[in-house]
């Protein structure tokens, strides 16, 4: 990475600063692209689960909290916005906004968290956790059991990757408070943007396949 | 003949030459392309050695003619080879209408089988000569695979569901008979053999021991046992489908979809009613997973193909169809 | 004079290192040191099977050697060897850069390879895994009492550092060739590691999230795999083959890109059919993707599925032919001269031969169904993966010794070693494909006596092949300390890297090169082509 004032450096196996921004955009969208693929393993398995057993992942998406993934999907999106705004400040060289907006998207994605924690809790409760205690009334109980493996499995591995930006955006609120991000130089804050709205999409996908079905 | 060369398994069924002939076909090929590319490697080797003064004037960088031509023709001839296995294939998969029936349930590590008579046999099966041979196999725990060389047949056999593979043996004798999908410690030890005798001594064999109900008896006491007939008896008013000519029919689903009731569909209906609800009917049934084993199961199918329209060994059709909707 | 090796001293400047040179060397302790763990299973396996019972060990310890052999081999050595040692040294020399586009993430490659291995020696050591490295359900995960979950951890692990790398080869090969090198202009080994890279990055975090869907069904009971529990186990299986048969790619396209390399250098000559070579590395790359049904044909899936499987699978053997074809063709009218990477190269065009063809055997699916799970497919795959990959991994292992190292090898012990390796090798493996068509399954620790003189061939050939491998650990380790020090260019090879010292100094290139020729611009009549 370049040293810590503005500038044009660059990391020493670059020849110049703008091969080093085109090297780490396409980096980060080649990472992404793995990530499509990672979660699309879960999609695929959820895909044909329900087509094998629509009654089942009927009851089961029935039993999610759709005010809570609704509100979780909003907020998503507005840290999306914020964020988007947060590259938008770093790129014009307003540092005090970059900081705000910085602090808004983690603000948003905690409080997602926090929601993902409290759905979590109910389906502690309801004994929709799967394994020995597991317990599901309704059409085809074991089915059941399958979607919310792939509830637990996929919503989880999203949530990690909301914990994992978390940490990122946090690096990048400190390297924005020492000053390091310029409009030379705020190539970070858009690779974790492009991070950022990626974990978002994956939700925009998870939202409605886990939370809509059967709801007419 | 060519069984008499330590090469080859026996050739004990009518798939076997078959395959042989498709397996000669490709050893001959790949000899041929070996020994080409061989030859050209060692005549080149030699030929244009660093010392040899052979003639390197006017050397091709590439050739787009030569190029088409070694990608078409191998891919005219991997095509062809393609068809020539494919066609094997759709006989293998496709068992003729008269089959000796067998079934068959894989469990770590022995096999056990029944023959539609009631004989049963563990790791050994035996079969008449000459007559198609149809294997219904499910597992009660791991994968494992039914393989028989000599029959050159082999199809994995899974829990929860039913894979069927058929042969039709041409020679008396007996084969060997492996599991072939890894399934722990003994997975060396699932082993028997399939015996093939002439049609005489078969059917002498299978009357010799008559202590078995025949899988659809004992289907059916399971069937009266396990409390079955309760709801699905063919008088009206009955709580749950009556099972009259429901083998091979299409069933309405709840939910607007339909199945086909094959094998697969009455063990998933009998383990998971809710999953398999059918319409116009309430969902009363309780699960009886865990309570049937796997041989319980084929014999419960048994008994129910028997309930077929014509005359059965099982309950006699009602002469009146339920008054509900929905399948029967 | 200063380069890469003396360039800094002591423990920490090479744990800490961020330059792709000492990476690859670090990857090279690892891949070896997992390469002979791997042998020694190879080698119990084979003891055992010198006698039709299972006398030298019992079922259960003989089911983890070959299930240990198997994810050794595959998982830590096959698919890292060619990019992470050599890919890593010369795709940036290569391309005229000064290192890899993401040197840190090179690093941590490294550090998530070790770490992977760790895990999964220690679930060796402390119980071992014995599911086979398929790692079928519902047996993995519901049955088998071994170390399942932490087998599969280290693997998962592993698997980041082959994500990464095939970022980092991406990136680099896309952003950071030198003014004049273009595509067209680039080796044969860099667009074999750029093909090899798009699976590397397309696959494996398909495997990642079905181990992490296994491990889970292991560790909690889930039941996504596993019928007892609602699951599918032929789900299992789709989405393992979906990334284990482009991972074979993976392995084979590297090594074919050495091949490349060591053909042109010792005919003297241009590859032929440049383009064609380079396209078929593409076309295999994709078409590899859509071929992984025919490990199921068996497995009770539709028939149609099988046939679509089966006609794909054909169709991704033709670029592999044209390759063959055109290697072969690069001799006609060349100045061909023997050293020893020139040997591993034509025992990797004829070895790879014949396992291709055998491949053929295996996409007729009639035929497939006899064959499959027998010891046709384990010659197959042995042909393919250690006639071919191995052959080519060794080949330019020598070729770039010089570079790597500044030393030269012993031309004697390396020719007479491939020459054993090459016997060993088919002596162990061919008798496997006779055994196979008899039937003899796979995986079996005691077998029927009939199979006997077979086995007993293959392991003799076992034997021979281990000592052709122990060979060149004596004598190239020797020659970093002792071997005559080498030029430039001891082949007078054409290539950037050989415009370097050996060993190279730090930066590569004081001075960026400017490409101006195409690759393999190699004179005639065997004179050595002036440098640079």
């Amino acid at each position: 990475m370049a040293d810590a004032h503005a500038g044009a450096l660059h990391a020493h196996q670059f020849e110049d600063a703008d091969q080093q921004k085109d090297a780490s955009t396409l980096g980060m969208w080649v990472f992404l692209l793995t990530e499509i693929l990672f979660f699309g393993g879960m999609f695929l398995a959820y895909a044909v689960y329900r087509i094998a057993y629509p009654a089942a992942w009927a009851a089961a998406s029935h039993h999610l909290d759709v005010r809570l993934g609704g509100i979780n999907t909003v907020v998503l999106i507005v840290s999306s916005l914020t964020m988007a705004m947060a590259v938008h400040a770093a790129q014009l060289g307003r540092r005090q906004q970059l900081v705000v907006f910085l602090i808004l998207t983690m603000l948003l994605g905690g409080v997602f968290v926090g929601i993902k924690a409290v759905e979590y809790q109910h389906k502690f409760a309801e004994g929709h956790v799967p394994g020995p205690g597991f317990h599901f009334e309704g059409a085809d109980g074991r089915h059941a059991q399958l979607f919310f493996s792939l509830y637990f499995a996929m919503t989880g591995m999203h949530a990690l990757h909301m914990i994992i930006g978390f940490g990122l955006l946090a690096w990048l609120l400190a390297g924005s408070l020492k000053g390091r991000f310029t409009p030379s130089y705020y190539t970070p804050v858009e690779m974790i943007g492009l991070y950022w709205h990626f974990v978002d999409i994956v939700w925009i996908f998870l939202f409605p396949l886990l939370y809509l079905l059967g709801r007419h | 003949m060519l069984s008499d060369l330590p090469l080859f398994p026996k050739q004990a069924s009518s798939m076997a030459w078959q395959v042989d002939a498709l397996y000669l076909f490709l050893v001959a090929l790949s000899a041929v392309m070996s020994l080409l590319i061989a030859g050209l490697l060692l005549t080149f080797a030699v030929r244009y050695r660093a010392k040899s003064r052979a003639d390197r004037s006017n050397a091709p960088e590439g050739n787009n003619t030569l190029e088409m031509i070694w990608t078409l023709i191998p891919l005219g001839i991997v095509m062809f080879i393609f068809t020539w296995g494919a066609g094997l294939y759709f006989h293998m998969a496709r068992p003729p209408e008269d089959t000796m029936d067998v079934l068959v349930v894989g469990k770590r590590w022995m096999w056990k089988l029944q023959h539609l008579s009631g004989r049963r046999e563990i790791n050994e099966l035996h079969v008449p000569v000459g007559r198609a041979v149809k294997l219904t196999m499910t597992s009660e725990d791991v994968i494992h695979s039914f393989f028989v060389p000599a029959f050159r047949v082999k199809m994995d056999v899974l829990p929860g569901r039913y894979s069927t593979v058929w042969f039709k043996p041409t020679r008396p004798g007996t084969y060997h008979l492996f599991c072939a999908e890894y399934c722990g410690t003994k997975h060396s030890q699932m082993i028997g053999s399939v015996v093939v005798m002439q049609p005489d001594d078969f059917q002498a064999w299978l009357g010799g021991d008559v202590s078995d109900l025949t899988p659809a008896q004992a289907g059916e006491r399971l069937f009266n046992s396990l409390g079955c007939i309760t709801c699905h008896n063919p008088g009206s008013g009955a709580r749950g489908p009556a099972l009259t000519g429901l083998f091979g029919r299409q069933v309405r689903l709840a939910g607007g979809s339909a199945a086909t009731a094959d094998e697969i569909y009455l063990r998933q209906s009998i383990e998971d009613p809710r999953a398999m609800q059918v319409e116009g009917f309430e969902p009363l049934m309780p699960t009886y997973r865990g309570m049937i084993s796997e041989e319980g199961m084929l014999q419960i199918i048994e008994y129910i193909k028997t309930l077929g329209p014509g005359p059965s060994a099982g309950a006699a059709p009602s002469a009146a169809q339920p008054a509900r909707g929905g399948g029967s | 004079m200063s380069h890469y090796l003396n360039h800094d001293y002591g423990i920490r400047s090479w744990l800490l290192t961020k330059d792709h040179k000492r990476i690859a060397l670090l990857y090279l302790i690892s891949a070896t040191v997992m390469f002979m763990i791997g042998g020694i299973f190879a080698l119990l396996v084979r003891l055992e099977l010198l006698t039709p019972a299972g006398d030298l060990m019992q079922s259960e310890t003989y089911n983890k050697m070959f299930t240990m052999h198997g994810i050794a081999m595959v998982f830590f050595f096959l698919i890292p060897a060619v990019p992470a040692v050599l890919g890593n040294f010369l795709v940036p020399m290569m391309i005229g850069a000064r290192d890899l586009a993401f040197p840190r993430v090179n690093l941590l490659s490294w550090y998530i390879y070790t770490i992977g291995a760790l895990f999964t020696l220690w679930a060796m050591i402390s119980g071992g895994v014995d599911t086979g490295w398929t790692f079928y359900t519902p047996y993995s995960t519901a049955w088998s009492n071994t170390n399942v979950l932490v087998t599969g951890v280290g693997i998962f692990i592993t698997g980041f550092s082959s994500i990464l790398t095939g970022l980092n080869f991406i990136v680099t090969i896309h952003r950071m060739r030198a003014p004049g090198m273009t595509w067209f202009r680039l080796p044969l080994f860099i667009w074999a590691h750029y093909a090899a890279s798009i699976i590397m990055i397309l696959g494996t975090p398909v495997v990642a999230i079905t181990i992490l869907l296994l491990a889970l069904e292991r560790g909690l009971h889930l039941g996504i795999f596993d019928p007892a529990l609602g699951g599918d186990p032929v789900l299992f299986q789709h989405l393992f083959w979906f990334y284990s048969h482009p991972a074979v790619y993976i392995m084979i396209l590297p090594s074919m890109g050495v091949i490349s390399e060591l053909v042109a250098c010792f005919s003297r000559k241009r590859v032929f059919g440049y383009s064609f070579i380079a396209f078929s590395s593409l076309t295999i790359a994709l078409v590899g993707f859509l071929v992984w049904g025919h490990h199921m044909f068996v497995s009770s899936q539709s028939v149609y599925a099988g046939l679509v499987f089966s006609v794909l699978s054909f169709v991704v053997a033709v670029p592999s032919a044209v390759k063959v074809f055109n290697w072969t063709a690069t001799l006609y009218k060349g100045t061909i001269t023997f050293e020893t990477p020139m040997i591993y190269a034509f025992g990797f065009i004829g070895l790879f031969t014949i396992g291709g063809l055998t491949g053929l055997f295996l996409a007729s699916i009639g035929l497939d169904v006899h064959v499959h799970d027998t010891y046709f497919i384990v010659a197959h795959f042995h042909y393919i993966m250690v006639g071919g990959v191995i052959m080519g991994y060794l080949g330019g292992l020598h070729f770039w010794w010089p570079k790597i190292t500044g030393r030269m090898y012993s031309e004697f012990w390396g020719r007479i070693s491939a020459a054993i390796i090459f016997i060993g090798f088919n002596l162990t493996f061919f008798p496997q494909f006779i055994l196979g068509y008899l039937g003899m399954p796979r995986r079996y620790h005691a077998y029927p006596e009939e199979f006997q003189v077979l086995n007993v061939m293959s392991t003799a050939g076992a034997s021979i092949l281990g000592v052709g491998y122990l060979i060149p650990l004596v004598y190239l380790f020797w020659s970093m300390r002792y071997g005559k020090p080498a030029s430039d260019n001891p082949w007078g090879a054409r290539g950037l890297e050989w415009t370097t010292p050996s060993p190279p100094p730090v930066e590569n290139f004081p001075v960026t090169p400017v490409v101006t020729e195409e690759a393999y611009a190699y004179g005639t009549h065997g004179k050595e082509s002036p440098v640079g």
